[in-house]
């Protein structure tokens, strides 16, 4: 047993973890507030992280003027997209927000992949932090920093549900849609806003993942991974997106240490997370957290 | 229904289930219906083999989009997995042919059954769940089936692909486009239709029952896990065949091919076409097959030769696929087959519509 080996990947698993929860969280926010799903959750990461890489890199501002125009950006974009393109679907089958989500993942990656190309690029002196030793482990320092962005993310998202005016009247729309209604809060208004802050804290999670991994289009399979995580979690949770996000982490490192070492089938850490997935769907589909549904006659 | 003096009647005269249950609604539609087959059997004389390619390509997706339109139009059970079944379709009637040595022609329609087989293993926990359960876990149908695929180096010869043997009977072989045009033409005409007197059969209406009101249809004895399974089986038989068929016109399958944006795309090409309308698969497929032709040549017809112009044609046609499904979502939910039914009702009452 390589303990030290086993323990790295453990590590690592949890750090991949939190960026999936923070992403799984948007999407699991979507949804809350609008029944919506957003199957173009990866390429709002790919598209954030394009955006501050083309400002930093291209144009050569301060990382921190790039990361602000991003996140305006983002913001914009998600309402944007909430206005034009799901508004009109609001009472359409559960099919049709489907599918214009999926068509739009196409046409994101296709505008990022035309305007920016296929090559991975590294954000200029991102990898140069160097190595922090934990308890006998070399951690890159960079992966320190994304776990503490998340945290900070999660930390944030905590304090506008719990505290915050809008946050509080997001989470009485998820409740009952009449009810808020009925107490002043505008349901139009909550849509848009909770697909701003979905693609805001999504770009914000491209822009991170994209300092640590490099950008490449690849990124947009955070937006699949995302599955595993919510439909273990419950799709209807945001404790459960963040949770189900840390374990799928650590399942796919799992994944990859007993491939690697025992197996060697190769690649089996892409597929044990949709495996996890199907699993799941068979032995509790509303997840560990979710809300069952009820259907009454 | 014939009308009297050759003129339509405007408006639904049916007095019993004879007329309610006939193939054709009326004379006009069965004439139409055999010009239109005769013109498919003349259009090898005409058409040169570039614009062969172009229908035999909308003939093999034209029976995966009915296939999906089966599952997802009529049983309203959304899946992102069909791509992956046309695949395995295309590496089974390859593996039959080059390991056992079956007849191609055997092999396309035993691919069909084996992938209906692999359908059904997959349908059956699919029964259960629906709408965004059901999206995701066909997404991971596919990412699994996508796995196996690259892994069973014995079934599909892994990363290099699987050769496919062009289809060959008593001697004759449909090796040019023209010949190779008419073994499609007879499997599409087949199985549409299969497809199209299923709608008029007890088990097609169960499914339509099944889509529209899973509730009602269950208190009416209709039992929903086996028409959700037997629509995930027959749907996947339908991509088997269609893969096998595109198998052995490109003559090589390849992994790369079967990804999640094919699968996309015959989803955008029964949401084009109309969801739960037999005609309109074709017409989406068609239109799915053409688009990007279409922008090709408008692509060209601009002049643009730059350096990247080919790269830039790659992604415009893959942007385009995506704002189709889009627009198509926002300002026609129903599809062509829905504008062509309007149009149909314009020209009866003419002049005097509205």
């Amino acid at each position: 047993m390589k303990t030290d080996l086993l323990l790295q990947f453990v590590i690592n698993g949890l750090i991949i973890g939190t960026l999936y929860g923070m992403v799984a969280m948007c999407f699991v926010l979507v949804y809350k507030a609008s029944r919506a799903v957003n199957f173009a959750q990866g390429e709002f990461l790919l598209v954030g992280a394009w955006i501050c890489w083309g400002f930093i890199s291209e144009l050569h501002l301060p990382f921190w003027a790039g990361f602000l125009i991003t996140m305006v950006a983002m913001t914009l974009l998600g309402a944007l997209i909430q206005a034009v393109v799901i508004r009109p679907l609001i009472g359409e089958p559960v099919i049709s927000v489907i599918m214009v989500t999926i068509g739009l993942s196409v046409v994101l990656r296709g505008i990022t992949l035309w305007i920016f190309g296929p090559e991975p690029k590294s954000f200029p002196g991102a990898t140069t932090g160097g190595t922090v030793r934990l308890a006998g482990l070399n951690i890159e320092a960079v992966y320190l920093w994304s776990t503490a962005a998340a945290a900070l993310g999660m930390a944030v998202f905590a304090w506008f549900f719990k505290f915050s005016r809008l946050g509080l009247a997001m989470r009485a729309t998820a409740f009952n849609q009449q009810v808020a209604q009925s107490l002043g809060v505008s349901i139009q208004r909550i849509f848009v806003v909770s697909w701003a802050i979905s693609a805001l804290v999504s770009g914000v999670a491209g822009v991170v993942v994209g300092m640590v991994n490099g950008i490449s289009p690849g990124l947009t399979l955070f937006g699949i991974k995302v599955f595993p995580a919510v439909i273990l979690g419950g799709l209807d949770s945001i404790i459960g997106a963040v949770i189900g996000g840390i374990v799928i982490g650590v399942l796919e490192n799992l994944a990859q240490f007993v491939d690697g070492e025992y197996l060697h089938w190769g690649n089996l850490y892409v597929v044990v997370p949709f495996y996890a997935l199907v699993v799941m769907l068979m032995l509790k589909p509303y997840g560990l957290f979710g809300t069952k549904d009820i259907e009454r006659i | 229904m014939s009308a009297a003096g050759g003129q339509r009647r405007c408006g639904d005269f049916r007095t019993d289930y004879y007329q309610e249950m006939t193939w054709f609604p009326s004379r006009r539609s069965a004439a139409a219906c055999a010009i239109g087959l005769g013109a498919l059997l003349l259009a090898p004389l005409v058409l040169k083999s570039f614009g062969l390619a172009l229908l035999i390509q909308i003939g093999y997706y034209g029976i995966a989009a009915l296939g999906l339109n089966l599952v997802t139009g009529f049983t309203g059970q959304i899946s992102l997995g069909h791509a992956a079944f046309f695949g395995f379709g295309a590496f089974c009637s390859a593996w039959l042919n080059n390991k056992f040595g079956v007849p191609v022609l055997l092999a396309i329609p035993l691919a069909g059954l084996a992938t209906a087989v692999v359908g059904l293993v997959f349908g059956t926990p699919a029964a259960r769940i629906k709408g965004l359960y059901l999206a995701i876990a066909t997404l991971a149908a596919q990412y699994i089936l996508e796995d196996f695929f690259n892994r069973a180096t014995w079934f599909t010869g892994g990363a290099a692909g699987a050769h496919a043997e062009p289809v060959s009977l008593m001697g004759f072989t449909f090796n040019s486009d023209a010949r190779y045009f008419y073994l499609v033409l007879f499997f599409l005409v087949l199985l549409y239709g299969y497809a199209a007197n299923l709608m008029r059969t007890r088990d097609g209406r169960a499914m339509v029952a099944v889509r529209d009101h899973y509730l009602a249809a269950e208190i009416m004895g209709i039992s929903l896990m086996r028409y959700r399974v037997l629509a995930f089986g027959l749907a996947s038989f339908y991509a088997g065949v269609a893969g096998a068929l595109m198998g052995h016109y490109v003559g090589f399958v390849s992994t790369e091919s079967i990804n999640i944006l094919l699968s996309v795309q015959m989803l955008g090409m029964i949401i084009i076409g109309g969801l739960g309308s037999i005609m309109g698969s074709l017409m989406g497929a068609a239109f799915m097959v053409l688009m990007p032709e279409a922008v090709e040549a408008l692509f060209h017809a601009m002049g643009s030769s730059a350096a990247g112009a080919d790269k830039a044609l790659v992604y415009l046609k893959e942007i385009s696929i995506g704002a189709l499904i889009i627009l198509f979502l926002v300002f026609e939910p129903d599809g062509l087959a829905h504008r062509w039914r309007q149009v149909k009702a314009w020209w009866k009452l003419y002049p005097f519509s509205h």
